[in-house]
């Protein structure tokens, strides 16, 4: 059982909280306390296939008659060990593409293959949302993606995060891990190999407008509860939707999800690579790829 | 969900069955199927095992099967191990000589899935029942000109032999 490292680490952020100002600072650090007390430690039994199992059908449904999506390319990871499968990451606070790629990876390689995926704390604490641990998702730390690693499992990873969900709709053919280059040095540290996962799509199922990033730091979010973002998007069925906290309805904007052949990094890169040459080459297969797939779609939402 | 599909096929049932007992032919005619992997040490007879998938909307379906009937030039019966419930048989009859009927059957669906899992059974009823019935008229195809190519080549080596 992996002890996070997080909740002590969000504990220390949230007590941070009390020096704030009046009020306002006392009441946010309170919050802050009470999110932090429901991130779960990860616990990789918590993953339950035969609940995955029964449950593949309605996101089949939801898959192929609402996002009417397409996954090409899953003969490309390896069919067995552990591998990191990293995408870009769309949607808001709702990603249809994780929803997509997890139908497709267990229907694919059956449920029995180890499969976690690492979300958000603030995902995890969600009251209503703690299904999601029995689909093996879990709270994204590096420790957590070593243990999952280590199981000999297969993870999927967004390095984007926050930062690339909300980017901007008029940016949705863009790969934005924001410099993000922890998913190497994991890669790189459990000798695993990286499959690119790209996805198109996800940014058409509302309008995001901004990241509104000023408005998260004035309001102190990134100190109390690692939210560097509070978005801000028209979104169905709130209209103007800040902070997608309650999530929205996704317009059905049609999905396509592409996995790319793996990449060996010792192999490729040499035995002591350069970090930020590998990083600039995942950008660039996982650039190229979307711009294809871009290519493929004629209008937004209908595809 | 059960799904089928039938044929007549003008051929004998031992030319139908060179077919469908062979796993290496199956992804030339079954119509949906994108993996049929032999994955037991005996490719075909009781107890062959197959890794098999088939695309119905946005996934990839499928999962181990065993072979769990198998009486030459007439019936193969297979059942899930993993992945997708389900139990598929190819039914060959000979009724007159020379001609094959030839039935593909399939049932399917996830157990404990409730009201979600039958409604996806049955969303994908016409997607899998197309599948099939593309399947057995691309095994007509198929046998139906091996038959003719067969012949074709006995007449020539009869001509080539006559003096």
């Amino acid at each position: 059982m992996a002890q996070t490292g997080i909740a002590d680490r969000a504990a220390r952020n949230g007590h941070a909280g009390d020096t704030g100002r009046g009020l306002v600072g006392r009441l946010a650090a309170g919050l802050a306390e009470q999110v932090t007390s429901r991130i779960p430690v990860a616990d990789l039994d918590e993953r339950d296939p035969d609940y995955i199992r029964e449950t593949l059908p309605r996101q089949w449904l939801l898959s192929s008659l609402y996002f009417r999506a397409e996954v090409r390319g899953l003969g490309n990871i390896p069919e067995t060990g552990p591998v990191l499968l990293v995408g870009n990451h769309s949607g808001g606070n709702l990603t249809p593409d994780t929803i997509v790629f997890t139908l497709a990876f267990c229907a694919y390689f059956g449920v029995e293959r180890p499969f976690y995926q690492l979300a958000h704390n603030l995902v995890l604490s969600m009251p209503g949302l703690s299904f999601l641990r029995k689909f093996g998702t879990v709270a994204a730390s590096p420790e957590n993606a070593q243990t999952a690693l280590d199981s000999g499992a297969a993870l999927l990873v967004y390095p984007g995060g926050d930062h690339e969900v909300h980017r901007p709709s008029w940016e949705g053919h863009r790969v934005d891990f924001d410099g993000r280059k922890g998913f190497i040095r994991l890669a790189l540290e459990r000798d695993v190999p990286i499959v690119p996962v790209v996805a198109v799509g996800g940014q058409e199922t509302a309008l995001f407008l901004s990241r509104g990033r000023g408005l998260a730091r004035s309001l102190r979010l990134d100190r109390l509860f690692r939210l560097k973002v509070l978005p801000i998007s028209l979104a169905l069925p709130w209209g103007l939707n800040l902070g997608d906290m309650l999530g929205h309805i996704p317009l059905p904007a049609k999905i396509t999800v592409e996995a790319l052949p793996p990449l060996y990094l010792q192999e490729e890169f040499g035995p002591h690579p350069d970090v930020n040459e590998i990083y600039d080459h995942v950008i660039r297969v996982m650039q190229d790829t979307l711009d294809a797939l871009a290519s493929e779609r004629r209008l937004p939402v209908i595809g | 969900m059960r799904v089928g599909a039938a044929i007549d096929i003008s051929a004998p049932s031992e030319a139908v069955w060179e077919y469908v007992s062979d796993p290496e032919r199956y992804l030339h005619f079954m119509s949906g199927v994108t993996r049929w992997e032999v994955v037991s040490d005996e490719p075909r007879g009781l107890g062959a095992r197959y890794r098999m998938l088939f695309r119905v909307g946005s996934a990839e379906v499928g999962g181990l099967i065993e072979v769990i009937e198998y009486v030459e030039c007439r019936d193969v019966a297979w059942t899930s191990v993993t992945g997708l419930d389900q139990r598929g048989r190819w039914r060959l009859r000979e009724r007159d000589a020379g001609r094959t009927h030839v039935e593909l059957r399939l049932s399917y669906g996830v157990a404990g899935a409730g009201l979600f899992g039958s409604l996806a059974e049955r969303v994908a009823a016409p997607t899998v029942r197309g599948h099939l019935e593309r399947t057995v008229q691309q095994l007509k195809r198929q046998v139906e000109q091996e038959q003719t190519r067969r012949k074709a080549a006995a007449r020539r080596a009869a001509r080539a032999g006559a003096p």
